[in-house]
């Protein structure tokens, strides 16, 4: 369809992009303003409008408390991993946060959880593709770090569909740099990526063979990047500042927002040149100077890029290569222009590394490249896959609080795992399961992902049920659990605590918020309201299933009942409006047997003289056809 | 992470898995015998060899998953070659405009190939699967089993290969020397020699096992085809005996590097 056009996002802690495939050569969609940058900040101007990108950065100085940036720091995390954050970045945290809910950050006189910051950035590339293209944009492809854990995606995830679009898939932004170099280059060999950001750093080693892009290693730290060497350069004026002019202006947003442009300003020129002059006005008419040398700033920042070298190595490890097997080294993300860094890599491979692609834009090439293959794939795509890795381990805890590693890190995904459990004491019907995602051998020295509660494991003596759990992690890095009681053969019911996260309840709320209720946005909501729709009717079978007219069916009729409840299930999760309405209809149709019974019998348990209100009304003929209302049919 | 309300989202996984019973840990080998869900053809396990559905994932061991017989000495070359080809074919990227039900499968079957080459290329890994494919307990030499007690701090239990009584207890008084020096701060080089060179003495033996693995693969493969029930349990302990040894001392090597360093 030519008019089905699939972006890929690269969503940035600095800045933001969005790409899409112009014949056989990915290209990027400049902003109104012709630029193809769209700084990943937004404010809120006097009358509560949203301003995003170039236009919000003058509030961080204008208004700091109307303005956020490198909000991807937060995706994903709880207020507990966040405090180091907050003694460094200007986030405020909404006043009536509660223990254990998503972090909400205020900007002005609102608050917005991260997903949702996020997904004002999103939707303000989504307009940038619409207006380019003159028409709706709905399916993206969107970057993240390597080394994002289950959460921290998931809320990438999240921010997509609540800025309207349906995230087809999640790429690792090392691996779409490789992408849109490997359409480049056409090779076969190791590539290493070393893709050094605004907030996260990301080494991967790839192995290309014939249009195969296979991930053997990946390693990283999702909080190391540029936005560090800024805060080291802000500590040393701050103090510069206190010690000659006698001006804490630590408490200062304005101050420290004019410092940070400062010295953003002094490390880009530092890269080009030996020398540079930091010069800010302060708030209050005083103003500071000081000279920089690049000599100073590689001292200064030596800790920080050293910190690169523990993963870097660590990745290499995992391949099981040394250093000269690796035949061509990627440079990806803002801060690799730092010739320092780039002397380290060259030390680190042996090697001069690539450059030839701008490394601000190389990753949202390669979405861009990773949105082409979803979609078909075009002559120059067809041959090209990826197989990417998971970068963390994955484990679940187990008696004396360790982790028992189930899906180890660099396994290539989709990956899954079956694990089995049974009860400790007589008659128990739950049993919980934690699950965590890390390296270390204690489980608390994990990420916690999640706590499932298996429900409705049938009563038997202790150590009898068999109950059967598939930890499966997707394409997109993301974990899914089911369980299964294999003795009964029941599908345990599974309650899940996300650790960190929204549920999909506030995604779909905050989605019908965020809508304009612009035509572009009818297809999503028709989507979601056939899903409660889908969901109603599940239950509603799910119920008739314990009612007796449902052994009154013939085998034949229930198999096909359940085959539909099945369709169902599985088109409900899918984002194509007409196949859930499809399934909807099919399993109306198919239990419509199962309606009549039920009526019967409730009927005739009414003649044996019992009072209607001894029966189940839910089941009894007030609920009509059991598995849909009558305004359905 | 799945959610709150609609957590099991892929209860594709076990809704489309054949239901009946597979009890093993180990996935019983099933049957693929009816046809094309799309075309109604006869077709290959994974996807329909006439019109290139992929089709609902079966029950299968991952050696069968492969089209390979149940033997340890495995052309991984073409192991590699045929993971290419039916991740080209699998792979959720290939279905992702596809009905959902078509992505499911293709999840399930591209999640299977995965781990089944993940456990196949690795020849450890493979031997250790082909034994509890055999059901073959690897019990508590197994790494699993010696990573939790170290973990927890539990007391394994630990047996001594015959062969390495004599060498461990002196290995063993030797480490409880070094830790009592580096307690009290003292530096004897000639201890640590000692120790390193029980070390490579290890080391060496750790690299011999292998070899000695190699050498029951060959009688393994050969007993598929023609040798006796009992040959092959006969083989399937020896298997097992060469991996406890070779996991003891790989053990015992991280206890000596540990020493050494703390």
């Amino acid at each position: 369809m030519a008019t089905d056009h699939i972006v890929g996002i690269d969503l940035g802690t600095t800045n933001s992009l969005v790409a899409y495939m112009q014949g056989d050569t990915p290209a990027v969609i400049p902003g109104e303003d012709g630029l193809n940058l769209v700084p990943s900040v937004v404010a809120l101007d006097g009358n509560n409008q949203v301003i995003v990108g170039n236009p919000a950065r003058n509030y961080l100085i204008e208004t700091p408390d109307h303005a956020v940036y490198s909000v991807k720091r937060l995706m994903g995390r709880g207020v507990e991993d966040v405090r180091e954050e907050l003694k460094l970045f200007p986030f405020r945290l909404a006043d009536d946060m509660q223990p254990g809910e998503v972090l909400r950050i205020r900007i002005g006189g609102r608050s917005y959880t991260p997903p949702e910051i996020s997904a004002l950035i999103l939707r303000q590339l989504k307009r940038n593709a619409e207006r380019f293209f003159s028409g709706p944009v709905t399916k993206a492809v969107i970057t993240v770090p390597a080394y994002f854990n289950d959460a921290q995606r998931q809320a990438t995830k999240d921010a997509g569909r609540i800025a309207g679009l349906d995230v087809l898939r999640l790429v690792n932004e090392p691996t779409a740099a490789a992408l849109a170099y490997g359409l480049d280059q056409r090779k076969n060999g190791i590539v290493a990526v070393y893709d050094l950001g605004g907030g996260t750093f990301d080494i991967s080693i790839l192995k290309l063979h014939d249009g195969i892009f296979e991930v053997v290693a990946t390693n990283g730290d999702t909080h190391l990047g540029g936005d560090d060497i800024d805060n080291l350069l802000i500590a040393i004026a701050l103090d510069d500042i206190q010690g000659d002019l006698k001006l804490d202006l630590r408490r200062s947003g304005e101050g420290v927002q004019r410092i940070r442009k400062a010295v953003i300003e002094a490390k880009i020129a530092l890269s080009s040149q030996p020398s540079t002059k930091l010069d800010v006005e302060l708030p209050g008419g005083h103003s500071y100077q000081r000279e920089v040398t690049r000599e100073m700033f590689e001292q200064l920042i030596q800790p920080v890029i050293d910190r690169t070298i523990g993963p870097t190595k660590q990745a290499l490890k995992d391949a099981g290569l040394k250093p000269a097997q690796v035949d061509e080294v990627v440079l990806v993300g803002g801060s690799t222009r730092i010739p320092k860094v780039r002397r380290l890599v060259q030390e680190l491979f042996g090697r001069t590394p690539h450059t030839d692609l701008n490394p601000d834009e190389v990753v949202a090439l390669g979405a861009a490249v990773q949105a082409n293959i979803l979609g078909g794939g075009s002559a120059v795509t067809k041959e090209m896959l990826l197989l990417d890795v998971t970068p963390l381990s994955l484990g679940i805890e187990v008696a004396g609080g360790v982790t028992d590693k189930i899906i180890l890190r660099n396994s290539t995904i989709p990956a899954s795992a079956t694990q089995y459990y049974t009860t400790q004491v007589d008659g128990q019907t739950n049993v919980a399961i934690h699950v965590l995602q890390g390296e270390r051998e204690l489980a608390r020295d994990c990420r916690s992902l999640a706590r499932f509660d298996l429900k409705g494991v049938p009563p038997m003596v202790a150590g009898i049920p068999r109950i059967e759990v598939k930890f499966l992690i997707d394409a997109n890095g993301i974990l899914h659990v089911s369980a299964r009681e294999q003795r009964s053969g029941k599908e345990a019911e599974i309650d899940v605590q996300p650790s960190y996260g929204l549920t999909d309840e506030q995604v779909e709320n905050m989605l019908l918020e965020s809508f304009d209720y612009a035509e572009e946005d009818f297809r999503q909501r028709q989507v979601i309201e056939a899903r409660r729709e889908a969901e109603t009717i599940l239950a509603a079978l799910a119920k008739g299933k314990k009612n007796p007219a449902w052994q009154e069916l013939t085998s034949a009729e229930r198999t096909n009942a359940e085959a539909l409840e099945k369709a169902l299930v599985a088109a409900k999760d899918g984002n194509e409006y007409l196949a859930i309405r499809k399934a909807i209809d099919a399993l109306n149709e198919g239990t419509m047997r199962l309606a009549e019974l039920m009526m019967d019998t409730a009927v005739s348990t009414a003649l044996k003289g019992k009072a209607m209100d001894q029966t189940d009304l839910d089941e009894g003929p007030a609920a009509g056809h059991p598995v849909a209302k009558a305004e359905f049919k | 992470m799945g959610r709150a309300k609609r957590p099991p989202q892929v209860l594709y996984g076990s809704v489309f898995m054949a239901t009946s019973e597979s009890k093993s840990s180990v996935i019983v080998p099933g049957e693929a015998s009816t046809g094309c869900w799309s075309c109604g053809t006869m077709r290959a396990t994974h996807f329909c060899s006439a019109c290139g559905k992929v089709q609902p994932a079966v029950p299968v061991d991952y050696f069968t998953f492969f089209g390979f017989p149940r033997k340890l000495e495995l052309d991984t070359a073409a192991l590699e070659k045929e993971f290419y080809a039916l991740s080209r074919r699998l792979h959720p990227d290939a279905f992702a405009q596809a009905d959902p039900t078509e992505r499911a499968w293709s999840l399930e079957q591209s999640s299977m190939l995965n781990d089944a080459y993940r456990t196949l290329k690795d020849p450890i890994k493979r031997t250790e699967y082909l034994l509890r494919l055999e059901g073959v307990e690897l019990g508590e030499q197994s790494k699993q089993a010696t990573e939790k007690a170290r973990a927890t701090g539990e007391l394994k239990k630990q047996v001594v290969p015959a062969d390495l009584l004599e060498e461990v207890f002196e290995l063993n008084m030797h480490l409880e020397e070094l830790r009592a020096q580096k307690k009290a701060g003292e530096d004897d080089p000639a201890l640590l020699e000692e120790i390193g060179e029980a070390k490579l003495t290890l080391e060496e033996k750790y690299d011999a096992l292998f070899n000695e693995l190699k050498h029951e693969w060959k009688k393994w493969d050969a007993a598929v085809d023609s040798g006796t029930e009992e040959d092959r349990r006969a083989l399937l302990a020896r298997m097992l005996d060469v991996l406890n040894r070779r996991n003891y001392i790989r053990n015992l090597v991280r206890d000596v590097n540990e020493a050494m360093e703390n």
